[in-house]
């Protein structure tokens, strides 16, 4: 932006620096430099997720022969096999696999659900109580506000042993369910992202309806909502992430495959290493299945995603 | 605000369904019971019992015994976990002040070279897979026989670096994979907060001769410091929390060097049912992230603005 005007700046300063110079001249040395590492950023940032690719598409006695080719080895979907037990034992243990069972499909799956149920209700369940933080009026709300607010201050990591000795007294260890409770009825952030966004839709606009004789719930369902459709969809996907990639809380609550989610199946995955060394082509293969949704989700909804980090920074 | 309204729409004609002044009591109640629930038993209980169990003997099987200041007493005597916060304030340092540092770049190269959305997607794409992916791509690349960040080195001549396994490299090893996954949402933060700095500060500054360099350091730098402050005190109580790729890369090895705090206390709680224990270590973290915060906001003043 600003740096598309120089010209119009006619007789230049007596600024003598380099990096003044730099801003005039077209393709001035500062600004091929700048680009250069930009370019450089860009490399570092993307090329671990080519050499996934190019190590799950290669098999493990060829990446072991050539370690330093960049592009995929005697390529192979052999580590997909693995990783969706398709492959028999023999040929796994052949390949350089475990031969261990894996049910990608079931973690896959397991993953789905819970980030779909925390998702849907902590967006619905946050939504309606900031709702009613923003706009309805009754005794005592902003004295629960506050505390609510407060819960920001408890770093997520504080809670999460006393929450396991509530999900194992509630007898939820090793479910699903277990996993979904404690972030599925809200967050402080959750709350406080959307009572903002209530709180600048003018007042007017809610009168009318109900002067209309709709009522309160109907404005909120049928108006308000919809309204709100654009930091809604931005919190749900801010959350789905969020539960797809949580790894600490899983460990804790799953122990068998009834509950085992993506991350925490890639970490056993990778701590099952067969005698041979790790099955890094089998690895890389999960390893993609696990990102690979997330990678969508951002290709579908990048530009949002990328707008949105601003303001939810405060997080 | 909003909120000061109450009588003008209570006075409305019969509308809705409620026009007593006394609000909408029933409800809101209805509205706010799920959220309340969660709140009130998933984080504000927890928070409590968290508390409470630190003062306990606990193994999860029996019912916690009260032992008072037991456990910090053992805390402070316990030579592994002053090793653990020391381990994590190297870690803290290392991965916050090269990621700050390649963040701010980042934003800056941005701000003055590009608009564009899609630059910015890419740069901010490492945030959106996992920390496990993230440990595991990296154990990879970085495997001391085989990766290729160690093929590269042989190439230049240099020898293979266990990565992950040697005591000196394991700790920085993981401060930069958390680096690379991190820095791009945190160069999206700062740069958000660059873009609140009007344009005509830089065309003043170019018309008063002023370099890039300098402009950086006399606009950018103290209009940017209010938000550099608050992403500081967000990525450091982040930092601080590092659990994942030490879980997944080095289960805390080699000999304790990435013992982690949170780690050390995962391991007393599901290693050896120490919950009371590792309650009160969880405790003394809680303390130090306060600290750090009210001392972090006093120092910087993060609240202020000079743009008014």
């Amino acid at each position: 932006m600003a740096l598309a005007t120089p010209t119009k700046l006619g007789a230049p300063s007596p600024a003598t620096t380099r990096t003044a110079l730099t801003v005039r001249r077209r393709p001035s040395p500062g600004r091929v430099l700048a680009w250069v590492l930009m370019g450089g950023v860009m490399v570092v940032t993307l090329f671990p997720f080519y050499w996934i690719l190019r190590t799950a598409l290669s098999t493990n006695t060829a990446l072991a022969a050539h370690p330093s080719s960049l592009l995929p080895v005697d390529i192979s979907l052999g580590g997909f096999a693995r990783v969706f037990g398709l492959q028999s034992t023999k040929d796994a243990l052949a390949e350089g696999g475990a031969g261990g069972s894996l049910h990608f499909w079931r973690y896959l799956l397991n993953s789905v659900l819970v980030s779909t149920v925390i998702t849907f209700c902590q967006v619905l369940f946050s939504a309606m109580a900031a709702y009613a933080f923003a706009r309805l009026r009754w005794r005592g709300r902003d004295t629960v506000y506050g505390l609510v607010l407060a819960g920001l201050m408890v770093p997520a990591v504080f809670t999460l042993l006393p929450n396991f000795v509530l999900i194992k007294e509630l007898g939820l260890v090793d479910n699903l369910l277990g996993i979904a409770l404690p972030t599925m009825f809200m967050t402080p952030f959750a709350v406080f992202f959307l009572r903002q966004f209530f709180m600048n839709i003018p007042r007017e606009i809610e009168e009318a309806a109900l002067l209309d004789g709709a009522g309160k719930v109907r404005v909120f369902f049928r108006l308000i909502l919809p309204m709100a459709g654009a930091p809604i969809t931005t919190l749900a996907i801010l959350t789905y992430m969020t539960s797809w990639n949580d790894y600490f809380w899983p460990l804790m609550v799953s122990y068998s495959d009834s509950s085992r989610v993506l991350t925490v199946a890639l970490s056993i995955f990778r701590a099952q290493s067969p005698q041979t060394g790790v099955d890094w082509a089998g690895l890389m293969s999960a390893t993609l299945v696990a990102a690979l949704p997330m990678l969508l989700l951002f290709a579908a909804f990048a530009r949002r995603i990328v707008n949105s980090v601003g303001f939810t920074g405060i997080k | 605000m909003a909120i000061a309204s109450p009588h003008r729409a209570g006075a409305h004609r019969q509308g809705a369904h409620r026009q007593d002044a006394r609000g909408d009591g029933l409800l809101a109640a209805a509205f706010i019971a799920p959220a309340l629930f969660g709140f009130l038993v998933f984080l504000l209980w927890p928070t409590l019992r968290g508390i409470y169990l630190s003062f306990t003997r606990f193994n999860l099987l029996t019912p916690p015994e009260w032992v008072g200041l037991d456990n910090y007493v053992r805390m402070v005597n316990d030579p592994i976990f002053w090793d653990s916060l020391r381990v994590t304030v190297v870690y803290v340092v290392m991965n916050i002040g090269v990621q700050t540092v390649v963040a701010l770049l980042i934003a800056v190269l941005m701000q003055r070279l590009t608009q564009s959305a899609f630059v910015r997607g890419i740069v901010l794409t490492p945030y959106l897979v996992s920390n496990v992916v993230t440990g595991i791509v990296f154990l990879w690349m970085l495997d001391t026989q085989l990766g290729i960040g160690n093929q590269i080195l042989g190439a230049l001549g240099f020898g293979h670096i266990a990565f992950f396994g040697s005591k000196t490299w394991a700790i920085p090893t993981i401060a930069l994979v958390n680096v690379w996954r991190h820095v791009g949402y945190t160069a999206l933060l700062l740069f958000a907060g660059l873009q609140a700095i009007p344009k005509d500060m830089y065309e003043a500054g170019r018309i008063d001769g002023a370099g890039e360099w300098r402009m950086f350091w006399r606009i950018s730098m103290p209009l940017l410091r209010p938000i550099l402050a608050l992403v500081l005190i967000m990525t450091v109580i982040g930092s601080f929390q590092v659990f994942d790729t030490v879980a997944v890369t080095t289960a805390g090895g080699p000999a304790n060097a990435t013992n982690v705090l949170q780690y050390y206390i995962y391991g007393a709680a599901f290693g050896r049912f120490q919950f009371g224990y590792a309650s009160a270590m969880s405790v003394a973290l809680l303390i130090v992230l306060s600290v750090i915060t009210i001392v972090q906001y006093r120092l910087t003043k993060a609240g202020q603005t000079d743009l008014g």
